[in-house]
């Protein structure tokens, strides 16, 4: 029973692990910020400011007044409107082979997309997840509002 | 203790795991997507696939609507209609990335004089953008061993960053990477001069 918990611990450690080595990878830099806009990383809450990096899993979240522009490493630009929230969920780019994977989540607001080297690389490699629907980008500029 | 663990822990498991999977749309939220041309006018196309149904959009300003579930709704915006929804994310959409080339005399790490007028726009480019990321990628013609050109591409990576550096451009800003003969402009047999091919490429983010 014991060794059956210890194994089941070292699983969960090692996925933690393997997430969080994950998750350190840079995505991309924070370019344009409007009002106010956080980042939450790690469950930690910090003020967006341009030039700060953007990883996997973190949550850019702008407030009434604010709105944030993004440009990540296989030059996507995403941007957001007010009161919006946006995840970036799932984001892996190999800059020679332009092979990777771009999900981004938003649960509210506005969100503008324009693609990058990753859209052209292949027709599902970018996908923006909202609350209702799974939207596939194939190449160049759209726009999503999540309303209620 | 013993049972109370059989029965327990598979317990605690299975709630955990009812709390990650999925949780059905609320039923009142509704997504919208706009399709709109790109920078030369160009459309490109997105999908949308709601829990009952799936749709494409592919034209200018086509757009679909998903409430809760129900299956995407095709139809039609128009620019002040994105205007009005959109204005304020389209007033943060980062400056677009732009790439620059820089071409060497043959076997070395000098610029060509085009390229000295190339490298000045650069920096005035720069100079527009503060948190500019810059990708510095060098390449060579297919002239000499292919190591010897790693080597070459290398140093003329090192020449763009050290002049980037001396005109007040952040170091920490700068990543360089040689390809040397590997990944040509212009296909050539090996040994041929081809003053094209002798490149570095600076992508500026």
């Amino acid at each position: 029973m014991m060794n059956k918990i210890a194994r089941s611990i070292f699983v969960v450690a090692a996925s933690l692990f393997a997430f969080i080595s994950m998750a350190a990878d840079d995505a991309g830099q924070i370019k344009v910020v409007n009002g106010s806009v956080t980042i939450e990383r790690d469950g930690r809450n910090m003020t967006a400011v341009p030039g700060a990096r953007i990883l996997q899993s973190d949550t850019l979240r702008t407030g009434e007044d604010g709105s944030v522009g993004i440009t990540l490493t296989d030059n996507t630009l995403l941007s957001a409107g007010p009161n919006s929230v946006l995840v970036l969920e799932r984001y892996a780019f190999n800059s020679t082979t332009h092979q990777g994977q771009l999900d981004a989540g938003l649960r509210r607001g506005t969100l503008s997309m324009v693609s990058g080297k990753l859209a052209k690389q292949s027709p599902d490699a970018v996908r923006v997840i909202t609350p209702a629907t799974v939207l596939g980008a194939r190449g160049t500029e759209f726009f999503v509002q999540v309303s209620d | 203790m013993n049972r109370l663990m059989r029965v327990g822990i598979p317990a605690v498991i299975v709630a955990l795991l009812a709390a990650c999977a999925a949780t059905p749309p609320p039923p009142s939220s509704k997504t919208l997507v706009v399709l709109v041309p790109g920078a030369g006018g160009r459309v490109g196309a997105v999908s949308v696939k709601s829990a009952q149904g799936e749709a494409l959009i592919d034209q200018a300003y086509a757009s679909a609507t998903a409430a809760g579930g129900a299956a995407p709704v095709i139809g039609n915006s128009s620019p002040s209609q994105v205007q009005q929804v959109f204005g304020a994310a389209i007033s943060a959409r980062p400056q677009p990335p732009v790439s620059y080339m820089l071409n060497f005399l043959e076997g070395r790490d000098e610029y060509t004089p085009e390229s000295r007028v190339v490298f000045e726009t650069i920096l005035s480019e720069l100079g527009k953008r503060p948190t500019a990321d810059i990708a510095v990628i060098g390449h060579t013609d297919r002239v000499g061993a292919l190591e010897y050109n790693d080597r070459l591409s290398l140093q003329r990576t090192e020449r763009v960053r050290a002049d980037l550096i001396k005109r007040g451009v952040p170091e920490r800003s700068i990543s360089v990477a040689g390809r040397g003969e590997r990944e040509p402009l212009v296909a050539t047999a090996d040994e041929v001069p081809e003053p094209r091919n002798r490149r570095v490429e600076i992508n500026i983010r």
